[in-house]
């Protein structure tokens, strides 16, 4: 290392304790939140209005962000396919989120899934809020829900990115959407058992992103490693797409996190400010050890980190103060760093665009790391550093049920959808590559 | 006639085309190649994946000119497309059998 590096890394470093004392500040200055009063089951206008809005950025993520995001880091061969995949998973989830998976994961009661009594919507609150979120209309609420719904397994093709088949790709979508997401959200969120033993996932650590990178490795291992995978040369086609995704997804992720709190309230304040620091500091820490180990700071790498830091804050961000997102960044980066960079090639899976690497690690570290520096000033919920050590085994419980679950029903998805249509393409279209012999266009 | 062929490195371009036109070369043609001589390939990292590019972008230029002005026009060149640095690239140069003017049938120094 020159001396540079080594300074480099010593600047992440010295942040370390600054931001835990930061953290301990946070909690010994903030007086106790007032009890808060009965919620009115009367629609705010004020919270009607953020969750509109909310509701937008998040569907923003997927398209174009999620889109841009992946299709710059594929090759230029394949890079409509990649578009494809992800736009039409985002039509493919909205219909069937409409016809039966809404109620699986959001109508009350149900451990696992939640009773079928709003098929097609039926029923529905019009202008009166769901008990999830009673200050919103429910029309509001499910299509904010289905946004998450439609981000989920779209950021599972970046795993198997290149070498699906397209109707393997749209049968898988389908059936994990209401095998695997529906029953996770409904647990964690919808009543079911997971928030029940006391899990925190604010906006979707473990039902969003561990769910679909844990799905993304499993992909990854049942279709196998591209044709020419640590052969042949796989480098990104156009990064500029790249980086206008992820700062995409950056500016979606303030209605994916401050939307969560399903009011215009303090705490989506608050998840909107640690979002927006625990990113940075990912970015940065990220950057900073490939600087340190590789020689030089690349933009895929901080656009890289700012996405795993992204990930990481989100379980934790109704929950945790800005010293906590601070670190919360920091320890982000450089797991995400070490599962993309070191875990990946060590252990040979072809994850193409690290969706496992990035959500999965990411996720794990964010569901964990709320356990540890919830405040109970802010979420109601105290965490490690506020003497319950306890929390840090309930999200470790949860971490664990869903991964699980979600690496048994994929391997199963995979297998039926392989007995119905086969997974991959064969190997002659996956040289000419996707776009031309599964879409019959390309980019010039 | 001589036929010149010189592979150069791309923002080169501008400075050889000038260089050359001030001798009075009244056309050429430029095209983009790649290719690796002394300077070899460069390595790219993605995501900590390594990969060897072993093909450089390089700019050919190809100018036809009459015997008497071949060393000078092969000196021009070669002094605007120096930079010292490893990868400056090569000039080769061709004896030229016949040239055809397309529009009037011209041919050899007359077309040129």
């Amino acid at each position: 290392m020159t001396a540079f590096h080594r300074r480099a890394a010593a600047v992440g470093l010295a942040l370390l304790p600054l931001a835990l004392f930061a953290a301990s500040a946070w909690a010994q200055t903030t007086p106790a939140a007032p009890a808060a009063p009965a919620a009115p089951p009367k629609l705010d206008t004020g919270d009607t209005a953020w969750m509109l809005a909310s509701t937008a950025l998040v569907l923003m993520m997927t398209v174009p962000g999620l889109a841009l995001f992946y299709g710059g880091m594929v090759r230029k061969k394949n890079v409509l396919a990649m578009c494809m995949q992800v736009f039409a998973t985002c039509c493919l989830v909205t219909v069937l989120w409409m016809i039966v998976a809404y109620p699986l994961a959001f109508s009350e009661g149900g451990k696992f899934f939640g009773p079928l009594d709003k098929l097609f919507l039926s029923g529905i609150g019009f202008d009166k809020g769901h008990s999830l979120a009673p200050t919103i209309p429910e029309t509001v609420y499910m299509t904010f829900q289905m946004t998450f719904a439609i981000i989920t397994p779209a950021l599972i093709v970046g795993a198997f990115a290149d070498r699906m088949k397209f109707s393997a790709l749209l049968w898988f979508m389908g059936l994990w959407l209401i095998l695997v997401y529906a029953p996770v959200a409904h647990s964690v969120w919808g009543g079911g058992f997971l928030g029940a033993a006391g899990v925190l996932d604010f906006a979707g650590g473990t039902v969003v992103h561990i769910n679909a990178g844990v799905a993304g490795l499993v992909c990854a291992l049942v279709l196998g490693p591209r044709k020419g995978y640590k052969t042949e040369l796989f480098a990104p086609h156009n990064l500029v797409y790249s980086v206008i995704g992820a700062s995409l997804l950056w500016v979606g992720w303030f209605g994916f996190n401050a939307g969560s709190a399903t009011a215009a309230n303090a705490n989506a304040g608050m998840a909107m400010a640690v979002t927006q620091i625990a990113t940075g500091a990912a970015a940065l820490s990220w950057m900073f050890i490939e600087w340190a180990a590789r020689g030089k700071p690349s933009v895929l790498g901080i656009i890289s980190g700012a996405v795993a830091g992204l990930v990481a804050i989100t379980p934790a961000s109704g929950f945790v103060a800005p010293g906590g997102a601070l670190i919360i960044g920091i320890i982000a980066g450089a797991v995400c760093y070490w599962g993309a960079v070191w875990l990946k090639n060590k252990c040979g899976y072809d994850d193409a665009l690290d969706a496992f690497g990035v959500h999965a690690l990411g996720g794990i570290a964010g569901a964990l790391l709320t356990g540890v520096f919830a405040v109970e000033a802010i979420g109601k919920t105290p965490g490690a550093l506020e003497g319950n050590w306890g929390q840090v085994g309930i999200q470790g419980y949860g971490v664990a049920c869903v991964i699980v679950y979600d690496a048994i029903m994929t391997f199963i998805i995979l297998k039926v959808v392989q007995a119905i249509v086969g997974l991959r393409v064969s190997p002659d279209v996956e040289i000419e590559g996707l776009d031309l012999a599964l879409h019959g266009e390309r980019v010039e | 006639m001589k036929m010149i062929m010189a592979v150069i490195k791309p923002h080169k371009l501008d400075e050889v085309r000038e260089a050359l036109t001030g001798l009075g070369v009244q056309g050429l043609t430029v095209s983009e190649v790649r290719g690796f001589g002394r300077q070899k390939g460069h390595t790219e990292i993605y995501r900590g994946a390594e990969y060897k590019v072993n093909f450089l972008p390089k700019i050919k230029i190809e100018v036809a000119v009459a015997d008497s002005m071949a060393d000078r026009v092969a000196d021009a060149l070669r002094k605007a497309a120096t930079t010292g640095q490893i990868g400056d690239g090569k000039i080769f140069i061709f004896d030229l059998e016949k040239a055809v003017r397309v529009r009037t049938g011209e041919l050899n120094d007359d077309a040129l």
